[in-house]
C-alpha cells in the first residue's frame, strides 16, 4: 500500500542528493548530500523489504555501518585538507586538476 | 490514514532535503538534514521496521550527524561568510542533471514487485509481532553472517584509517 509513495518520495530525495552535490562547494556540505543519497537508498530497501521480506531492513543496516565508516574517514580527510590549505572550499582544492 | 502520515512525513522530509542543499551556513544545512532524518525515522515505523527506526534516530541523527556538526564547528564555518552555492550556470546544470535524473526515476514509483515473490499483505506487521529486534536479528546472524563479520572489519579499518589521518606524526 505504502511501497508507491514511498519509492516516489526516495527518488526526490536521491535527486535532491545529487543535485545538492552538483550545487554546493563546500566539502562538507557536499559529504551530507552524500548522506542523503544514502537515507534515499535507505528508505528503498525498507519499502520493499515490507513486500519481499526482512533481507533489506538487514540490509539498511549494514548501508548505516558503512556510513559512519565513511563519515569517521571522510571527516578526518577533511580536517587534514584544512590543517594544509585552510579552507574546505573544492574551488581552492584543486592540486589534482593539474 | 496511515497514507496521510506517510505523505507528510515524506513532504517533511523532502522541505528539509531541499532546505538542507539551499541553506548557506553549513550548520544550518546540518540541521535540516537532521529534520529529514528524524521523518525518514517516522516512515521506517510506518513501513513496520521500527527497529531501523530506533537505529537511524541513535546513529544517523544520533552520532553521524553529532560527528558533522563537531567538524564544522571545529573548522568554525559557522558564521556568516560568502556563499559556497554555485552561480546561475552550476544553478542550470544541477537543475537540468537533477531534472532528469527525477525523470528516469519516476518509473521507480509505479514498480510493483512480481506477485510470485511478493509476501502476502500483513506478513511483515505479523513478523514484528514475534519482536521488532527477532525478525532483523534472525536473518543478520544466519544468513547474513560473513557480511556482518566483515562488516567488523571495515569499520576496525575506518577507525585505524581516521587515528592515521588525524595524527600529525606516528
Amino acid at each position: 500500500m505504502l511501497l508507491g509513495p514511498a519509492l516516489a518520495i526516495s527518488a526526490v530525495l536521491f535527486t535532491l542528493g545529487v543535485a545538492g552535490v552538483l550545487l554546493r562547494r563546500n566539502a562538507i556540505v557536499i559529504f551530507m548530500c552524500v548522506e542523503l543519497m544514502l537515507n534515499a537508498v535507505n528508505l528503498t530497501f525498507v519499502a520493499l523489504a515490507q513486500r519481499l521480506g526482512v533481507g533489506g531492513q538487514v540490509f539498511v543496516f549494514f548501508v548505516m555501518a558503512v556510513a559512519a565508516a565513511e563519515a569517521a574517514v571522510g571527516l578526518a580527510i577533511i580536517l587534514a585538507v584544512y590543517r594544509h590549505r585552510q579552507t574546505v572550499n573544492l574551488q581552492d582544492i584543486n592540486i589534482l586538476k593539474g | 490514514m496511515i497514507l496521510t502520515f506517510f505523505w507528510l512525513f515524506g513532504a517533511i522530509a523532502v522541505t528539509g532535503g531541499l532546505l538542507c542543499i539551499t541553506r548557506k551556513s553549513p550548520v544550518a544545512s546540518a540541521l535540516w538534514l537532521v529534520v529529514t532524518l528524524f521523518a525518514l525515522a517516522a516512515m521506517y515505523v510506518l513501513l513496520d521496521a521500527q527497529f531501523i527506526a530506533a537505529l537511524q534516530v541513535l546513529v544517523y541523527a544520533g552520532a553521524i550527524m553529532v560527528l558533522f556538526l563537531f567538524v564544522i564547528m571545529l573548522l568554525n564555518l559557522g558564521h556568516p561568510g560568502p556563499s559556497d552555492i554555485k552561480g546561475p550556470v552550476g544553478v542550470g546544470i544541477a537543475a537540468l542533471l537533477g531534472g532528469t535524473l527525477l525523470l528516469q526515476l519516476r518509473v521507480l514509483g509505479q514498480a510493483a514487485p512480481p506477485d510470485a515473490i511478493t509476501l502476502p499483505e500483513g506478513t511483515m506487521a505479523a513478523l514484528q509481532q514475534q519482536g521488532m529486534v527477532a525478525a532483523v536479528a534472525g536473518p543478520l546472524f544466519d544468513a547474513y553472517l560473513i557480511p556482518f563479520e566483515i562488516t567488523s572489519l571495515l569499520l576496525l579499518a575506518a577507525i585505524v584509517g581516521a587515528v592515521v589521518l588525524a595524527k600529525r606524526k606516528l
